[in-house]
């Protein structure tokens, strides 16, 4: 009777603690993943979905640093310095089951390397990766590449098999606005399973039981059930009601609210990205705009009036409430290349702007239309509004078309747009990331995000030799020289870098992280 | 007696001054109206042209000044540093002009389709009525945004702006034909039949001087009450589009982008953003609708 007893309650212990380790995170933020093609758009919401489904070779911790992921090791090849060497975790399987190894990783770094990949520019100096073993894998670069490793952070390994089995070989092309199965399923080796998803709507994950990293991470969340909340209001009630745990983008003005509500807390920390505004500057005409003729954009005197125009201190004290660090330079203060006389903001000043809109030809101004996202940065729109009356003081009349990212990001990539906002996060902490992606011609490696139709032979060549300048010293001198000219052409209109501000319930510990990517994996719950 | 006199003294003007309901929804009305049409004399800023407005003056509160400007505005400022009062009247304009133009269309549609479905009968107005039928089994606001979406679609990029308010215009008005169709056909069917209408068509009259000579004038007082009861409903339908955002945009704001905007910055406590336009849209929207019942009751010649 006893041990009946006795096993009566072991059971009922054994029961009640597989419940308490059943938890439950929900997760909200202003906007959804745009697909989860792990290698059709390089985009911070869609990334920070793909790392609990998929990983990378190697990853950035919460902290920021590279920690292994799918490689153990890694380093330079001893034989060939153009060769960078990863040693692949064995005894991985996919979610599917499928076990993963060397073939695969090739499989993913060539589809990364296909024309529709959005990371084709991270591998712009790789010349061809190969398997070196069943648990071996080398890229071999044109010429040597120091920071490779920090290239790899957001690039994705999925199943060979997988994807031939169900026609995704082929990059989607998101632009083109291509519907995939990868798009829509995913079958990675990461610590979380897809279990449902409906895009914009609700994303549903549970824990990956056969995960390699089980016992060497906290891994006290269990599922995740992911909805995107674009409206601030409604995304800070689900939180103050309790309907979510966790949101990532607490709106600024409600900051003081969060924090002081019971069982609730805001923790805050700069974010490896900078808010900043894009012209086309190369075309002959512009279509969005009322000058005939010419492009009112091409002429510098008019990017560094508007430069002048735009308040960053205003903007930061009244639509950020404080909460952003207003930028001079298209670069987070986080990347190796980043000095304070670069950030330094332009100072505000309409007369001389407006004299510089004189002396170039436009004292009556001109009209423009201005593209701006509502659901990707912190107050995107408000920014963007706040700038057409700042515009409109020299003369400029801009018409504001907000809209969700998801047709907002087109635009720039289409080359559809004459002036746009746009974010850039740094995931390789290095301003080569930046150039390539940014400031070099938009060409068939490069440039996907150069909206700007800006072309600088000189500066391009200077920008594909840096992938191959093993000399510090040498690196970051020629980085300096690409950032003043930048500058000096004024590419783009810095607004500010942004300043991170995580809502989440008492239980949930973790601390954020610079480039905005919740990684479940670490979080810990009490 | 002079006109004015006689017209005072008249059953409609008596049952106006009876009713204490009636003349307050009138004055209110009427001064809101008169501050969305003098707006521009009226309002001490313009909210719509983006160069006179100062970012720092932004979340001013009402009657107090401004922390970095030293300003004060009477009903505070939004997020932009636009003054709310003078956004109200402005925004209060194209909320009205929306507002009518969508009846107007709405009714001119309605009541063509309506006379002609009820006059010629037959297959054209067993179609015409199925129409109807089948836009009434979704909600108003549904057909709107559909229409609204599908119209943008059709708009040039560069010309959206402008355009939004014509697009609102027919969005609101298609979605609000049906009930003008319905009960004019109703109306149409029973005058059909009557001696007057027969003797017109043996004279010789053609149909549509029929309708529009001798059944139109019959039936214009359910008309009347219909198009004023649509109108606080065609308010709503613009303001409800334009909260959800697919409405007037957001540098020419109307009452219900105005609300947007403002339930932003419910749970921070700024809250004269949002409770100024609303409280403006409530009382319109009220007014009018109270008009409406009134004008029912006086035109039903069964409540007489």
């Amino acid at each position: 009777m006893k041990s009946k007893t006795a096993l009566l309650a072991a059971v009922l212990l054994a029961g009640t603690s597989s419940f308490a380790t059943a938890e439950t995170l929900r997760w909200a933020r202003a906007g959804d993943s745009l697909t989860l093609d792990p290698h059709a758009q390089n985009e911070g919401p869609t990334s920070a979905l793909a790392h609990q489904i998929m990983e990378p070779l190697v990853m950035r911790d919460m902290t920021g640093q590279i920690v292994p992921a799918l490689a153990t090791e890694w380093a330079p090849s001893e034989e060939d310095q153009n060769v960078w060497f990863f040693k692949l975790r064995e005894g991985v399987t996919f979610h599917d089951g499928a076990a993963f190894d060397s073939e695969d990783v090739v499989f993913s770094f060539n589809r990364a390397m296909s024309p529709d990949s959005d990371y084709k520019e991270l591998l712009a100096s790789v010349k061809e990766v190969r398997a070196k073993g069943k648990y071996g894998f080398e890229i071999v670069t044109n010429g040597p590449n120091p920071i490779m490793p920090s290239n790899l952070t957001n690039l994705f390994v999925i199943d060979k098999d997988w994807a031939e089995a169900n026609n995704a070989v082929k990059v989607q092309d998101f632009e083109g606005g291509e519907d995939t199965y990868a798009a829509r399923n995913a079958n990675g080796t990461g610590p979380y399973k897809l279990v449902s998803r409906e895009p914009d709507a609700k994303t549903v994950l549970t824990i990956n039981e056969n995960y390699w990293g089980k016992d060497e991470f906290p891994m006290e969340v269990t599922d995740i059930i992911y909805t995107p909340i674009q409206n601030a209001a409604t995304r800070v009630a689900a939180l103050l009601s309790g309907e979510v745990d966790f949101i990532q983008d607490v709106p600024v003005q409600d900051l003081q609210r969060v924090a002081s509500t019971d069982g609730l807390k805001v923790i805050t920390a700069p974010q490896n990205r900078v808010i900043f505004f894009g012209m086309n500057q190369g075309d002959a005409d512009l279509t969005k705009d009322n000058v005939e003729g010419k492009n009112p954009f091409a002429d510098k005197r008019v990017r560094q009036a508007m430069n002048m125009a735009i308040n960053r201190d205003a903007i930061k004290q009244v639509v950020m409430r404080g909460q952003s660090i207003p930028a001079g330079v298209a670069m987070p203060p986080f990347v190796n290349g980043w000095t304070e006389t670069l950030d330094k903001v332009p100072a505000n000043d309409i007369a001389k702007a407006k004299a510089m809109m004189a002396e170039a030809g436009y004292a009556d101004g001109f009209s423009i239309q201005l593209d701006c996202p509502n659901d990707r940065y912190i107050n995107d729109e408000a920014i963007c509004q706040a700038a057409v009356g700042m515009l409109a003081q020299i003369g400029i009349d801009v018409r504001l078309d907000a809209k969700p990212k998801a047709q907002h990001f087109p635009l720039i990539n289409n080359l559809e747009t004459d002036f746009y906002m746009l974010g850039w996060g740094v995931p390789t902490y290095d301003s080569e990331y930046i150039f390539n992606f940014l400031a070099h011609t938009k060409g068939e490696k490069y440039g996907s995000w150069n909206g700007t139709r800006y072309s600088n032979p000189d500066l391009d060549s200077q920008i594909v030799r840096l992938a191959s300048e093993t000399n510090l010293e040498e690196r970051n001198l020629m980085i300096a020289n690409i950032w003043s000219t930048v500058q000096d052409d004024v590419l783009y209109l810095p607004i500010h870098h942004q300043v991170l501000n995580w809502g989440m319930a008492n239980k949930v510990e973790t601390i954020v992280a610079p480039d905005d990517a919740a990684k479940f994996k670490y979080f810990t719950l009490n | 007696m002079t006109a004015i006199a006689q017209a005072w003294q008249s059953d409609f003007m008596w049952s106006f001054r009876r009713s204490p309901v009636a003349v307050v929804s009138f004055i209110v009305v009427m001064i809101l109206v008169f501050g969305a049409v003098f707006a521009p004399l009226i309002a001490p800023y313009n909210p719509f042209d983006p160069a006179t407005l100062n970012l720092m003056n932004g979340f001013s509160k009402p009657m107090q000044p401004n922390a970095f400007t030293g300003e004060t505005f009477w009903l505070g400022t939004d997020d932009q540093g636009r003054d709310v009062f003078s956004t109200i009247l402005y925004g209060m304009r194209i909320s009205l002009f929306v507002g009518f133009c969508a009846v107007l269309f709405a009714m001119v549609l309605g009541v063509t389709l309506g006379l002609i479905a009820g006059y010629s009968g037959g297959l054209v107005g067993t179609i015409i009525m199925r129409v109807a039928d089948v836009q009434l089994t979704f909600p108003a606001i549904l057909v709107a945004m559909l229409i609204f979406g599908i119209a943008k679609g059709f708009t040039p990029v560069h010309l959206r702006d402008q355009m939004a308010v014509w697009v609102l215009i027919l969005a609101i008005g298609l979605s609000d034909w049906v009930q003008f169709a319905r009960v004019v056909r109703g109306a149409t069917l029973v005058e059909k039949k009557k001696e007057y209408v027969q003797a017109a068509h043996l004279n010789g009259r053609k149909a549509a001087g029929i309708m529009l000579r001798h059944i139109l004038p019959n039936v214009v007082g359910p008309v009347l009450v219909i198009a004023t009861i649509s109108l606080a409903l065609a308010i709503i339908a613009e303001a409800t589009l334009s909260f959800l955002g697919v409405g007037a945009p957001p540098t020419q704001p109307s009452l219900g982008t105005l609300i947007r905007i403002g339930q932003g910055f419910l749970f921070s406590g700024e809250w004269w953003i949002l409770f100024f336009p609303a409280v403006t849209l409530l009382a319109l929207a009220l007014s009018v609708n109270l008009l409406g019942d009134w004008l029912r009751d006086v035109l039903n010649p069964r409540l007489r």
